[in-house]
């Protein structure tokens, strides 16, 4: 039977029974995986998401990638390098499960580098001493791991397993920060100096990184219904904050925020507001180093495409000389 | 795949249900949210990584010469690692990106061990540091000395230039270090025959890495083909210091302890000959490229490259000769 020989009336009947088939899904708490039916809106949205996702691997790669070859010691070359060969490790598992919904990493990089899909905004910030390596592990990681660990549990499969082994080398990015902080805060002064002028710069860029406050979260809520997302912005915010406070203390820095106090009623910290509108010109592609970041990309997958295009050639060779080979 | 066969078209049969999201949360946000934040800060001393290995010098070889010799090892794979994670977030694609850090972090690991074991050898090699200063010696030979002290050949330094160019540096380089570790293995040395035992397996992926990349360039497109036979004229002339022994090679080889490289010359012209043949790339007709008064890497005459890649390298390190790190 062809597509024109379907009844209508046959398929809009198929079409309900599927998605009662996926509601029943989500609401068992169950994964949906590649093959399964799922309406055309959740597809879009993990696209979109798992694609930021996966670009914002990739494009993190740059700030600390930076410092690789100025590390001051050879242990934290060799640390920095695997941590950021892991970023492109978790890029690649992520686009890979991109790819499962139907968009290629070709695509997907095309899609990066003409500014037609979004990467986490914390990449567009410089980085600027040593030190932000250590305090990128610790903010930076330490807030992806909030917003990440719960999509360990979110609906879609390929995704949700690709997040459970990305969230484990996270959590050890950020020890080793962690401690690159406190290694530092126990040499000089200078390196004190370094260590607490680079949380002040990262703190509330890190807040930001968890989205605009609910109220004016434009996806949140189908995203939630769905069980792509599983706590609100702020929820996350607040449980990050909860958790960086002791660190802090631990460390030796303060935090840069005059009204950050815990609330013995709420049982948890109250803070001060982020610049809403800093955050909105990084988004929207006013941040210190938007340009720049995009430019690199577009210049490294431009720069190799004739290599890729040489491996295409070779293999397509290699396969056509195998079948003649067999075919004798 | 673990597809059901009796289960009717299109109905769901989950193989990995997703854990209760109303049960508390899981183990990675627990280890963050512990209140014990001291068990962070584990691992923050350095570890001297020959802690507990026989360092004493074998009888009958000179600890000086012993501990150039393993400077001229350990800065041959320093300064290709440092090259090599330049390529880090520019490489053709996340595969490549992902290989040649391995290859820069194998790398680093050599340079540590070798430049650890030429302090032990000899502590007269290592810079001398602010009184107190907590730099180990690895970090003293790597980051605070001139670049009239490296004995890395100057093929290993020379700025990165395309894809092409790196896989054929990388398949020159590590076909001759192969050969070199090879016959170190044997070293009357204790701990340059454990670094080169391990060493000789990370080297074989090397060259098996950049071998199939320049068989893919030279057999892929014309522009790859093109790419391939530029870089291989252009770093040819540096391919013949990589077996011009030194006094210092003769000297530890003659002992038993290290390996000389005119020596070894002849298997590793073996292998390059057999990726050439494959390839169909001929041995390109270039002069080897002459030194200063017969002075060349080794003898810690450099390019023009080397100063500004320590400039950067040495950067933070110099700027913090009393930091702990």
């Amino acid at each position: 039977m062809t597509a024109s020989e379907v009844d209508p009336a046959l398929e809009a009947g198929f079409e309900a029974g599927f998605e009662a088939g996926f509601e029943a899904t989500i609401a068992r708490n169950d994964r949906i995986e590649p093959r399964d039916w799922m309406p055309e809106g959740y597809r879009r949205t993990l696209v979109r998401q798992v694609a930021q996702h996966a670009h914002s691997e990739i494009i993190g790669m740059q700030p600390e990638g930076s410092w690789i070859g100025r590390a001051p010691s050879l242990r934290r070359k060799a640390t920095l390098l695997a941590k950021v060969q892991d970023e492109a490790g978790h890029g690649l598992y992520l686009y890979s499960s991109c790819e499962t919904l139907g968009v290629s990493r070709e695509q997907l990089t095309e899609m990066l580098v003409e500014g037609r899909q979004k990467y986490s905004s914390i990449f567009n910030y410089p980085t600027l001493s040593y030190a932000d390596v250590g305090t990128i592990g610790w903010l930076v990681d330490g807030a992806a791991i909030c917003n990440q660990v719960p999509l360990c549990r979110t609906s879609y499969g390929p995704y949700g397993r690709a997040m459970i082994r990305i969230c484990k080398e996270e959590s050890f990015h950020q020890r080793q920060g962690y401690e690159l902080l406190m290694t530092m805060m126990r040499g000089t002064d200078e390196q004190r100096a370094m260590v607490q002028e680079s949380v002040d710069r990262f703190w509330w860029p890190s807040l930001m990184m968890f989205g605009p406050p609910d109220a004016e979260s434009p996806n949140t809520q189908q995203s939630m219904a769905w069980g792509i997302k599983r706590n609100t912005n702020d929820e996350l915010r607040q449980r990050f904050v909860d958790m960086t406070v002791p660190q802090a203390k631990a460390l030796g820095v303060t935090l840069p925020d005059p009204d950050l106090r815990w609330n013995e009623d709420r049982h948890a910290h109250d803070f001060g507001t982020p610049d809403w509108d800093e955050f909105m010109a990084v988004v929207k592609g006013n941040g210190p180093c938007n340009a720049q970041r995009i430019a690199h990309r577009r210049k490294a997958h431009d720069d190799g495409a004739w290599v890729r295009e040489a491996a295409t050639a070779f293999a397509a060779r290699t396969t056509q000389a195998a079948l003649e080979g067999t075919s004798r | 795949m673990t597809e059901d066969p009796h289960s009717p078209h299109g109905a769901h049969a989950p193989s990995h249900a997703a854990p209760d999201p109303n049960a508390a949360e899981g183990s990675i946000f627990d280890g963050l949210l512990g209140g014990d934040t001291s068990q962070w800060a584990f691992g923050t001393d350095f570890e001297d990584p020959l802690a507990g290995v026989d360092t004493t010098v074998p009888d009958g070889v000179d600890a000086h010469d012993l501990a150039v010799y393993c400077l001229m090892l350990a800065d041959d794979a320093l300064v290709a690692s440092q090259r090599l994670s330049e390529w880090c977030s520019r490489a053709p694609d996340l595969e490549e990106d992902i290989a040649l850090a391995n290859v820069a972090l194998d790398l680093l690991g050599q340079a540590r061990l070798l430049l650890a074991r030429a302090a032990a050898a000899d502590a007269s090699v290592v810079p001398v540091l602010p009184e107190g200063s907590p730099v180990p010696p690895e970090d003293a030979l790597a980051f605070f000395r001139e670049a009239g002290d490296f004995r890395n050949v100057r093929l290993a330094e020379v700025p990165n230039g395309d894809f092409a160019h790196t896989v054929v540096r990388l398949l020159l380089l590590s076909c001759a270090r192969l050969a070199v570790m090879e016959r170190l293995a044997g070293s009357r040395d204790r701990v340059l025959a454990a670094v080169a035992a391990k060493a000789v397996k990370e080297l074989a992926y090397h060259r098996d890495f950049a071998g199939r990349w320049f068989l893919t360039l030279a057999q892929g497109t014309e522009e790859s083909r093109r790419r391939l036979l530029t870089a291989l004229d252009q770093l040819w002339p540096l391919h013949d210091e990589l077996f011009g022994s030194h006094a210092v090679e003769r000297a530890v080889a003659d002992a038993g302890v290290g390996g000389d490289p005119a020596e070894v010359a002849p298997e590793a012209d073996v292998v390059l000959e057999q990726v050439l043949a494959m390839s169909g790339v001929e041995r390109p007709d270039r002069q080897a490229l002459a030194g200063v008064s017969g002075r060349t890497g080794r003898d810690g005459l450099h390019t023009e490259a080397l100063g500004l890649m320590l400039a950067e390298m040495q950067v933070v390190a110099r700027a913090h000769p009393s930091g702990r790190w």
